[in-house]
């Protein structure tokens, strides 16, 4: 056994030292490849870990909280909701089409393994500037894994949100969130289950998917070449991941499991140890028995095996032949892989000989726990200094400019590409502030929605994250419903970098902040660290997965027509542009600070959303984020191809993006009700203009453009820079 | 008036067309493709989704599965069967009706509401409709491009503008002579969905006509 | 003359497609097939074969996940 192995596998000597002293000797290979995997930062994460547990996850709704493989929220009537939010980041990078498919898979087995059907998946993708072709690649490569894998296994992509920025050059960030619902008694947990119960693995056959092509761990010993080989990119099938769905329902429905687990990074290591752990419990695992579609794999190949669309049941020995049918009849395969022991102790089999020996719990329990140092930025007080004075461009001008940036123009070339109706359920699908869902059978209706913003959280992390939460609780209250809790997905740079360790305690003290003071718990989230090329660091680019119940649900959204007024709700705009669209696009400036959010305004805004939006018949309301309202605007006039005049309006009002506005856009006979109910909420409400029947935008006296101009900018922002060549 | 609804493993649209077809006032009961029996079956439908992932070529499979030779002599026999979207992928292969679907013209899937003309209401898809008679369907495929072959018959349906043209950039996907559905005696495919146009929030209900056909309501 | 390249996944990486159609084949009563792995062909026509490498290794072949060969055809 080589004496630097253990540096090959990527662990530092204190971390091999610390296995030496946990297991009494030192570790055996297919120990010191379990540890390995399960200690890395992907698995453990222990640059973050610290940090994470003041977040606020606690609710009189939350039924399972961050631990588990989803958090799970009770939404009444015996109906229970889960959610979960999960990166992608480097495999996209590498293959993208499928770093982005396997991203898709993951997430629903997170969400499956709980016991809930999935509904719905959401994406959050950033890339570098579509003039580049190899941006371009990573896009259309991206799009077509999400695709490609959502479509064929039968989940509806309901939404999500698209960025380009030259920070995200060379670091793409590819998020997805997954939503499922389940009656209560179907909840299962990732529990191994008491001694005797016996293990089944589920699923597609074990290959060595994600490890090197000639294992640095292959008895024929280590090979320099061989060790320079890339990874075996992982495939995904969603066609078995269809399966092991319909498999998984099945097994929940009848009662014939004790616990699940799915098998993600880590693979068997993880499925095999975190379930007897959660039990109290030891494990023999069997690697003879794991089914293969890759002959002569040694037991370090088998523990850290990436092969996807797998599951671990857990089954009472008198269940085992009803599972077995269970998974014939869905035409998966399933092997007998283990028994749940007495004590704490993980063995694991191999040619019918013991090859690891270790205390379950150790592999999550004992994860190396790092205090990064933590560095506030010598730069960051210049940047806040910077004024952030608007230049008094064209508004029509500008509006064109932003309408035709990729990050705001048109997303239906991506969302296009994804079933959104399969379900029936869609009541509000991509392409808006945020999806709605009907939970057919009952009078509830599920709102999600996803917002980032990476160059508003460079500016302010703190102020970013919070801001984030506001405009996402706004997202959803928009379309009726009210905020129930939160999952967030943070993508952050090099965590050995102090100055980033800062951007990531200050993004957490803001979201933190902003979930107490609205109530909202999270109940899962993810850590992406390393996100950097060439020792530049990406932009702290946290993401806000959020998710409302309407009950009962609001009717139906208003159609855009003339003879509408058009109402401004929100805090008036202050000069303050840093961190807006605006300020990046047409300015070609990054710096300033950003207006901080306001808990008691952002609450008043919240609540008279879901009321209008229940209240007041005909109304179309839309959130006030990226491009200010006078995008928001000209986003509801294009879809509807309906005109407007507005008042005169100062740039700033037109283009900033301050916290807690949003328009609405309601019938004439209905100003007085709709004011009504801004005031008793004390909400500030301007009226800004109408809808007219003339098929142009007129504000004041001097500025006026055609829709069909501004339809014409925002609809060929992405499309027409993706018609030419996206290669690959 | 029972309706059998045949699920591949694959399938994902099942419970939908159940849901439209109950709407419409019809029993219906799911068919797993490795059942032979199909009796009191009045009708029959292959509704959408990915049957075996769409390997090797969508429906290519499929059509070898036990259900597929008793769907055949119902058809025969002169049961209504009707193939929707991956549906209509496995009757071409299954050669229950000519001609094959392939990728889309621009490679990529395409989810969203399209128009198509009705051509013909002497269909067990149409014959509740009007001749010429628009309807917004949504589409929602990647091999949703009509190929003919040679005993291909005049569509029932195809795509079209809002008004009713027929027109090169109203052809979503590139098929042949626009077809989006066909009909070889009392078998039709069509590509669009008509299950995901029946309610009100749906975009359109112009699905129900065509489903009603079927139905012979 | 003609320039043949056959572009395979690298071995050790997942074919759901031939694992199906291996399936599917078993269950046709094809039992004696014990693997299937599907390839793609390109057939590029050429006055010169000098550059058919660069071609694979600058846009036909994806070598993060694909290895391929060359056949020239005269």
């Amino acid at each position: 056994m080589s004496t630097d192995l253990h540096r090959r596998l990527g662990m530092t000597d204190e971390e091999f030292s610390q296995v030496g002293s946990i297991l009494g000797r030192p570790p055996a290979d297919p120990e010191l490849a379990m540890y390995s995997v399960m200690w890395s930062e992907h698995c453990s994460y222990k640059s973050s870990r610290a940090f994470l547990k003041d977040l606020p996850t606690d609710a009189p709704w939350v039924v399972v909280g961050p631990g588990e493989n989803a958090g799970v929220v009770d939404i009444g009537d015996g109906w229970l909701a889960a959610i979960r939010i999960e990166s992608h980041n480097h495999p996209s990078f590498v293959e993208p089409y499928q770093g982005a498919a396997t991203g898709v898979g993951g997430i629903l087995r997170d969400v499956f393994t709980m016991g809930a059907r999935p509904i719905g998946l959401w994406n959050q993708i950033r890339f570098g500037s579509l003039d580049n072709p190899h941006n371009r690649y990573l896009l259309g490569g991206v799009v077509a894994g999400i695709a490609g894998y959502g479509n064929a296994v039968g989940v509806p992509t309901l939404g999500g949100e698209v960025e380009f920025d030259d920070t995200y050059r060379g670091n793409p960030l590819v998020n997805v969130m997954c939503l499922g619902i389940l009656q209560r008694d179907q909840l299962v947990l990732g529990t191994a289950g008491p001694p005797g119960s016996v293990a089944i693995l589920l699923g597609a056959s074990t290959g060595r998917d994600g490890i090197g092509g000639a294992s640095v761990l292959a008895s024929t010993g280590f090979d320099e070449a061989a060790a320079t080989k890339r990874p075996s990119v992982q495939v995904g099938d969603p066609y078995e991941e269809k399966k092991l769905i319909e498999a998984c329902l099945e097994l929940y429905e009848r009662d014939l499991v004790v616990g699940v687990q799915d098998l993600g990074a880590a693979g068997l290591s993880c499925a095999a140890s975190e379930p007897a752990a959660r039990a109290g419990a030891g494990l023999d695992l069997d690697l003879d028995a794991v089914h293969c579609r890759e002959t002569g794999m040694t037991a370090p190949e088998l523990l850290m095996s990436e092969s996807q669309e797998r599951m671990m049941a857990f089954v009472d020995p008198v269940h085992v032949d009803d599972v077995l049918s269970v998974a014939k009849r869905w035409e998966i395969d399933a092997s007998i892989v283990g028994t749940v022991r007495q004590g704490d102790r993980l063995r694991v089999f191999h040619d019918g000989q013991v090859v690891a020996d270790l205390p379950a719990s150790s592999l999550s329990d004992d994860a190396p726990l790092l205090h990064r140092p933590v560095k506030r930025p010598e730069w960051i007080e210049d940047l806040w200094a910077e004024p952030t004075r608007p230049v008094e461009a064209d508004l029509i001008d500008s509006l064109v400019e932003l309408l035709g940036d990729p990050s705001l123009g048109d997303p239906s070339w991506i969302y296009e590409q994804f079933d959104h109706m399969l379900f029936l359920n869609t009541i509000a699908g991509p392409g808006l502030d945020g999806s709605l869902v009907r939970v057919r059978g009952t009078s509830k209706g599920l709102a999600v929605s996803t917002d980032g913003n990476g160059a508003l959280c460079h500016l302010d992390p703190r102020r970013g994250g919070a801001r984030l939460v506001w405009e996402a609780a706004l997202n959803v209250a928009v379309l009726g419903a009210k905020p129930l809790a939160i999952v967030d997905n943070l993508n952050f740079g090099n965590p050995e970098n102090p100055e980033v360790m800062w951007q990531f305690t200050e993004t957490l003290a803001g979201l933190s902040s902003a979930c107490t003071e609205m109530a909202v718990p999270i109940v899962g989230g993810n850590v992406s660290f390393y996100n950097e090329t060439d020792g530049v660091d990406i932009y702290p680019t946290p993401v806000v997965g959020m998710l409302g119940l309407a009950d009962p649900m609001p009717p139906l959204r208003g159609t855009v027509a003339p003879g509408m007024a058009i109402l401004s709700c929100g805090p008036a705009q202050t000069p303050n542009l840093a961190g807006s669209a605006v300020q990046r696009i047409v300015q070609g400036v990054h710096g300033g600070r950003p207006t901080d959010a306001d808990p008691d305004v952002g609450s008043a805004s919240i609540a008279t959303a879901i009321r209008v939006a229940h209240e007041i018949d005909g109304a179309v309301l839309h959130d006030v984020s990226k491009g200010g309202a006078l995008v928001a605007l000209a986003e509801l006039l294009i879809g509807s191809r309906v005109g407007a005049t507005l008042s005169a309006t100062p740039y700033v009002h037109a283009f900033g993006e301050d916290p807690h506005r949003f328009l609405c856009l309601v019938p004439a006979d209905s100003i007085e009700e709709t004011v009504r109910i801004a005031v008793e909420e004390g909400t500030r409400v301007e009226l800004w203009g109408a809808t007219t029947g003339a098929t142009e935008l007129r504000i004041g006296q001097t500025n006026a453009a055609s829709i069909e101009s501004l339809a014409a900018a925002w609809r060929g922002a992405i499309a027409d820079r993706m018609a030419g060549g996206s290669s690959g | 008036m029972k309706v059998g609804i045949v699920v591949f493993p694959g399938t994902n649209c099942e419970h939908d067309v159940a849901h439209a077809l109950g709407l419409l006032g019809a029993d219906t009961e799911l068919v797993w493709h490795r059942e032979t029996n199909l009796d009191g079956l009045d009708r029959i439908v292959l509704p959408g989704g990915f049957a075996h992932g769409d390997y090797l070529r969508a429906g290519a499979i499929a059509r070898f599965s036990p259900v597929m030779g008793p769907v055949a002599d119902a058809a025969a026999a002169g049961v209504p069967v009707l193939g929707i979207c991956n549906g209509f992928q496995v009757l071409c292969e299954a050669g229950l009706l000519p001609g094959a679907l392939i990728a889309n013209r621009d490679l990529r899937f395409i989810c969203r509401p399209v128009h198509v003309r009705v051509e013909s209401t002497d269909s067990i898809l149409t014959q509740a409709a009007k001749p010429g008679q628009v309807l917004r369907i949504p589409l929602n495929s990647y091999e949703g491009n009509y190929v003919p072959s040679d005993t291909t018959p005049s569509p029932t349906l195809r795509y079209c503008e809002p008004d009713g043209s027929v027109t090169d950039s109203s052809n979503p996907n590139g098929s042949t002579d626009a077809i989006a559905g066909l009909t070889a005696g009392n078998v039709a495919g069509l590509m669009p969905h008509p299950e995901r146009a029946v309610e009100d929030f749906m975009v359109s209900t112009d699905g129900r006509v065509l489903l009603q056909s079927f139905l012979g309501t | 003359m003609k320039a043949i390249v056959t572009i395979r996944r690298r071995g050790t990486i997942a074919d759901p497609e031939g694992s199906t159609i291996q399936r599917a084949l078993g269950d046709l009563g094809f039992d004696e097939v014990s693997a299937v792995r599907v390839n793609r062909t390109i057939e590029l026509e050429v006055d010169d074969d000098a550059r058919i490498q660069e071609m694979c290794e600058r846009l036909l072949v994806n070598p993060v996940m694909e290895d391929f060969d060359i056949e020239i055809v005269t």
